[in-house]
């Protein structure tokens, strides 16, 4: 008998080497890549729109706002780019709800790969989405006359800080796309929450013409800290004045901080979120 | 020794909050045979296959697939097995030939085979000329076919397929059952859920008839036929006029003889071959002319009404919590 079971399917197989983490992720990563590749218009969230965003309130909304002691254009530029980093997770949360929702992980999980990967491919490759948005505005900056001034290590470091903030951000992501069942409700979610985040803050206007209270609010969260880093890391601005909450006045450290918070925070929910949702 | 089973399922048990998908399965599934669990929508099939190839933690109960425990072994369980879901899961925006290309690298297949294996299962399947248009471009029937490569492309010795000609032509439905029976003559398990009857029928070794989360029949396509009601003898005569005496003849020597005069024909029941033989012989004495005489055994969809109450193929976009109101 056992030589019948020797001689059927298994002795023509070929063989099977389960990935790493490593390999399964870059893996996921190129079929991600190959969909914007295919579908270029998934890149229109962050190139056409942020550039009508810095056209938008570089002309039509900047002449009337003041901005203290710098050009409207440089204040302007790491706040959008700081707003193209938050959307990135909505970008990882549509993208995993859409594998959830057709099948993709399923097929995933019947294969001998660390499930992780899954996660992980996403979260880099929307990382590299952003970053494409990130690297238009860059260029879009430079031609309308925004600057790096303060040098080639303060200017990366920079560009670091915005990408860890972003890498906090997908865990926020990932916990909404294994939560939701839609793409619809997760863009409506995401886009209700990422408008006020954005908005009140110092991104697009400084922070001393508002109310205490929404001064106070706009000052402690975090978008504001990650943009007043950028701004005097590029030297796009002076410091926050002395009666600017404590956040903007370590802004770098605090920048960290936060990244490390969220991730802290939404790490743990996003992963066993994204169990619960592969269990059943 | 025997051989050992290339799947069994360990009085599995899947709540989903209140609702019991599955409560308590268990069935054993021989090397190189074909499990057809038949089961109307709702019945728990999908579940039942999803805790079986590890998609699912069971609430209760475990399995083994290809000898190894699905909860304790998941990473050599799925080593082991090819799946085949509802929806076919390929990715719509890679072409054919990516799709593979994909999954062999999840498998560390080495590319060079990966290639070949590619090649291979898109002239057995039809695919070659669409290889390089991307998956959305497919037909239905494509899109399964590509989906059957992408699960065979391990070439796993057991796969699983979850309603695999849903929503399928009856041409391409026809066509998917020939690769199938062409996959177990090479010595490929299958287990595979339906809710067509014929499908089980055509394709079954064992059937195993699930409704509402249980076990409700098991057996040959045949034991499960004889189960319903035994099987009658038809006798198609070729003159009406011959009908009376027809059936005195037959009176004389069955049981339950229902005539109908109309087409000419006549029922009896009958307990085998054995009642076919002698009823054809009382003929040929007779003299009386037939065009036909045969044996019929009630279809699975008797067998599904005689054990469930309802068919199989019912409307379920109805309320599932109606299903005791009857109509």
């Amino acid at each position: 008998m056992t030589t019948v079971q020797a001689t059927r399917a298994p002795a023509t197989r070929p063989p099977i080497s389960p990935p790493s983490l490593l390999r399964a992720s870059s893996t996921i990563v190129w079929r991600n890549l190959l969909h914007i590749r295919r579908m270029p218009e998934m890149l229109l969230d962050v190139t056409v729109q942020s550039v009508m965003f810095v056209l938008l309130f570089a002309y039509v909304f900047g002449g009337a706002i003041a901005a203290p002691g710098a050009d409207y254009k440089e204040f302007l530029l790491p706040g959008i780019m700081v707003q193209t980093m938050v959307f990135s997770s909505a970008i990882v949360a549509m993208g995993l709800t859409s594998d959830l929702q057709k099948g993709f992980v399923d097929r995933f999980k019947s294969l001998p790969v660390p499930r992780s990967a899954v996660l992980v491919g996403r979260s880099i490759s929307s990382l590299i989405h952003s970053s494409i948005g990130v690297a238009v505005m860059a260029v879009t900056g430079l031609l309308i006359g925004w600057r790096v001034r303060n040098g080639f290590v303060d200017g990366v470091l920079a560009f670091a800080l915005l990408l860890l903030f972003g890498f906090a951000l997908i865990w926020l992501g990932i916990w909404v796309g294994s939560l939701m069942r839609t793409v619809e409700a997760v863009q409506g979610f995401m886009f209700t929450v990422m408008f006020p985040l954005t908005f009140v803050a110092n991104t697009f206007v400084p922070t001393e013409s508002m109310p205490a209270w929404l001064r106070a609010i706009s000052e402690w969260n975090p978008v504001s800290a990650i943009t007043q880093a950028c701004r005097e890391l590029w030297g796009n601005g002076p410091p926050a004045g002395a009666d600017a909450a404590w956040p903007l006045q370590h802004p770098i450290l605090v920048s960290i901080g936060w990244s490390v918070v969220l991730t802290a925070i939404f790490a743990p929910l996003a992963v066993s979120a994204f169990r619960r949702r592969s269990r059943d | 020794m025997n051989a050992a089973p290339a799947v069994e399922a360990i009085d599995l048990v899947k709540h989903f909050g209140e609702t019991r998908a599955v409560d308590g399965v268990s069935f054993v599934v021989p090397e190189g045979s074909v499990l057809g669990l038949l089961g109307p929508n709702g019945a728990g099939k999908t579940t039942l296959v999803r805790m079986l190839t590890t998609l699912s933690i069971p609430t209760r109960g475990t399995g083994r697939v290809a000898g190894f425990d699905i909860l304790r072994q998941p990473t050599e369980v799925r080593r082991s097995l090819g799946l085949t879901g509802q929806a076919a899961t390929v990715d719509e925006i890679l072409t054919g030939r990516e799709n593979l290309k994909l999954i062999g690298s999840l498998y560390g297949l080495p590319k060079k085979y990966v290639r070949e294996a590619t090649e291979r299962l898109f002239t057995r399947f039809d695919l070659l000329d669409a290889a390089d248009r991307m998956a959305k471009t497919y037909s239905g029937g494509m899109r399964r076919r590509l989906d059957l490569a992408v699960s065979l492309l391990a070439a796993p010795p057991i796969l699983f397929l979850d309603e695999p000609t849903t929503g399928l032509d009856p041409q391409s439905r026809s066509g998917l059952w020939a690769v199938l029976r062409e996959l177990v003559s090479e010595g490929t398990t299958l287990v595979l859920t339906t809710q067509y009857l014929e499908e089980a029928d055509h394709l079954a070794d064992e059937i195993v008839v699930v409704d509402k989360g249980r076990v409700i029949a098991a057996g040959t396509p045949t034991q499960l036929k004889d189960q319903a009601g035994r099987a009658s003898v038809v006798v198609t005569l070729t003159h009406a006029a011959d009908v009376d005496r027809a059936a005195e003849l037959m009176e004389s020597c069955c049981q339950e003889v229902h005539v109908e005069r109309g087409s000419r024909r006549l029922t009896a029941q009958a307990g085998g071959l054995g009642d076919m033989t002698r009823i054809a012989a009382v003929f040929e004495t007779s003299g009386i002319e037939l065009d036909d005489l045969g044996l019929t055994r009630p279809s699975l969809d008797d067998v599904f009404l005689h054990l469930t109450g309802h068919r199989a193929e019912a409307e379920d976009a109805a309320d599932p919590t109606n299903e005791g109101v009857t109509t």
